[in-house]
């Protein structure tokens, strides 16, 4: 419309025909974009009040009385401090979660340790070394490594990396936390690898000149200057890292060794909530209350992964302000 | 080194003959276009005024040489810079101004297409020899850049950065530091209260005085300025113009610009730049009253650039 308008009545006419086309195609396809982001939210919605109903019964108590032993009513003190997963128990059933979070956690924490440094590093490496083919090459790889479905990089975990660390630390399985924490490490790398390094990349290259033209060394300024400038980014980085480890089922179904117990070193098997549910849901009897508890099982890991996620963006929401000002 | 001598030369770098009409008589106004001639590729040799002579030098420009891959951006630079004097480069926008000051403490090595060729001496020491201490080099001098870029850290911590990274951990010295950079940069009696806060609560004038005071918190010799007051308000640019005065003296400062009358106000010397060649080089003054050459002249008073 703003565009000089043509003087001739043909050109005119055209005109006037793409427009009533427009005019007419543009309420639906305005219309399209609106539903395809509103059913986004309704389906996230409807899964959260799925599992959320399904997991009501487990704490308000089962409408037509128990079908394994006399509980009827989770007791949520045992639910969340209790170490004993029983759920099949003929005399007493328990579902303790405590050992199942223990177990998510070391095996998020240990990856966490082993990804962090090596995914910043990395970053840090594509970001502000590697120049030219090598970094095109790296990041093609790194974005390959995130396309690795979750069942191979189990399949790795079991295969690969269970025999080498009988061999390495004498114990008589591999399956365990250190396997499923290295493999979950690996699969959490390139998530923290592309987020930071566009964090890194967000920082404007005079504060890079900056720091060199103070005497400062390559080193120097990514430690001092870039890490301090793009510090929400890489923490937001971290987040998605974890979010991935909490969230992660099959990689560490198949590493962990699946044993209930309280870990007391890095060699001991585990259990994780996502595995369990996984492995349990199938075989759980529909309406009691080991399927309803599996569904608080996935409650506790929405709560998780909504704190995650949304600290994760008001971080970066934090960066977004930052670099307005 | 007279200026005769200078245009006597007949041969470029690359061993090519090149037929220089004298050029050192402004009269021949008309007979002769060097820019002409520089936009068709040939070497130019500049207009040095003798009062160089006279002066304190503390760094020499010799026969510099700059390409960006296969782009020349400098031809053949010769100059002296004066001690404790301020000298202006000044040239139309991509003549290589930014490209010579970033010469002088290397950050041009940043970028990896760069090739130079000739020296630079500061003070006795070779700038591009082999071998050079480059982050000792860097050490040597303050730079300040087009937009205010302090760190997203304190004030305080902003100031004594260069000292940081020299591992000082001596809180007296450092708050010693602090002080007299901020004194220095006139900015410490609207900051002493809010040494913690962040630099980036600054406005940008006093951004860029916050990046002045980091700049000579290392005590260098030189300050290299890179427009620094093109991103300021008029209020602000009077304050670093000032600033910068006050500064002259104890530094010797290279300043970029593009203003005419920042030039003149402020300078002591003046280099005047045209596609990568430098045209004239004199007092300001004398560059802005009575240059030697129609084209520093027609530049000066505004007839192109
Ligand atoms: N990083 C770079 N890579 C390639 N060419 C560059 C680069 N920086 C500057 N140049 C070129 O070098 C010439 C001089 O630029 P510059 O020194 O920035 O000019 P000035 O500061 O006088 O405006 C210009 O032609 C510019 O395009
Ligand atoms: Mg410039």
């Amino acid at each position: 419309m703003s565009e000089s308008s043509p003087t001739t009545g043909q050109g005119f006419s055209l005109r006037r025909g793409i427009e009533k086309v427009i005019d007419f195609t543009e309420p639906a396809v305005v219309g399209l974009i609106h539903l395809c982001g509103w059913s986004a939210i309704i389906f996230v919605m409807a899964i959260f009040f799925f599992v959320f109903k399904e997991s009501l019964p487990a704490i308000t108590g089962l409408e037509e009385g128990a079908v394994h032993g006399e509980v009827e009513q989770l007791d949520l003190v045992e639910f969340t401090t209790s170490p004993k997963w029983i759920p099949e128990s003929a005399k007493k059933p328990t579902f303790g979660i405590l050992a199942l979070m223990v177990g998510t956690l070391s095996v998020t924490i240990l990856s966490m340790v082993i990804a962090v440094p090596l995914g910043l590093g990395a970053a840090v490496y594509v970001s502000e070394f590697a120049k030219g083919k090598p970094r095109e090459i790296l990041k093609v790889l790194i974005e390959l490594l995130a396309a690795i479905p979750s069942v191979v990089w189990g399949f790795i975990g079991l295969v690969v990396l269970n025999p080498m660390l009988v061999d390495m630390t004498g114990e008589p399985v591999g399956l365990n936390i250190l396997n499923a924490g290295i493999v979950l490490a690996l699969m959490s790398v390139p998530i923290i690898v592309s987020v930071s390094e566009d964090a890194l990349r967000a920082v404007p290259d005079s504060f890079r000149e900056a720091g060199i033209a103070l005497g400062a060394n390559r080193w120097e300024m990514v430690y001092k200057v870039l890490f301090p400038a793009a510090k929400n980014g890489l923490l937001a980085a971290v987040l998605l890292g974890i979010g991935r480890g909490i969230g992660e089922t099959m990689a560490v179904l198949m590493c962990t060794g699946h044993s209930v117990m309280m870990p007391t070193s890095i060699f001991d098997p585990v259990r994780t909530l996502t595995a369990t549910i996984a492995a349990e849901l199938g075989e759980a009897v529909r309406g009691d209350m080991h399927y309803h508890t599996l569904f608080l099982i996935g409650v506790v890991l929405f709560v998780f992964a909504f704190i995650i996620n949304l600290t994760a963006d008001l971080i970066v929401k934090g960066i977004k302000v930052q670099g307005n000002e | 080194m007279s200026t005769d001598s200078k245009n006597m030369n007949t041969t470029t770098e690359n061993g090519l003959p090149t037929i220089l009409p004298d050029l050192s008589a402004h009269q021949t106004e008309g007979d002769v276009d060097r820019l002409r001639l520089i936009e068709n590729g040939q070497v130019i040799p500049a207009v040095i005024h003798e009062d160089i002579n006279d002066e304190d030098i503390i760094l020499e420009i010799n026969k510099l040489n700059l390409w960006y891959g296969n782009a020349q951006a400098l031809y053949d630079i010769t100059f002296e810079v004066p001690r404790g004097k301020v000298t202006s480069l000044i040239g139309p926008s991509g003549c290589g101004k930014s490209t010579m000051l970033r010469c002088v403490n290397r950050i041009n090595d940043l970028i990896d297409s760069v090739r130079i060729e000739g020296d630079m001496i500061i003070d006795g020491d070779s700038i591009f020899a082999p071998g050079v201490d480059v982050i000792e080099l860097r050490k040597r001098m303050g730079m300040v850049f087009q937009k205010p870029n302090p760190f997203p850290m304190s004030i305080y911590e902003n100031v004594v950065y260069p000292l940081r990274i020299d591992g000082v951990r001596d809180r007296a010295e450092l708050d010693e530091v602090c002080e007299r950079s901020l004194r220095g940069a006139a900015l410490w009696d609207e900051v002493k209260d809010r040494l913690r806060e962040s630099g980036l609560s600054l406005s940008g004038g006093q951004q860029q005085r916050l990046c002045i005071a980091r700049a000579i918190a290392s005590d260098p010799e030189m300050l290299l300025l890179d427009e620094p007051c093109s991103a300021l308000d008029p209020v602000a640019t009077a304050k670093i113009e000032e600033l910068i005065q006050n500064l002259s003296g104890d530094y010797s400062i290279l300043i970029v610009t593009h203003n005419m009358q920042q030039a003149s106000r402020l300078s002591d010397y003046t280099a005047f730049m045209y596609l990568g060649n430098l045209i004239e080089f004199g007092p300001t003054y004398k560059i802005f009253s009575k240059p030697e050459t129609k084209e520093t002249e027609d530049y000066v008073t505004g007839r192109f650039g």
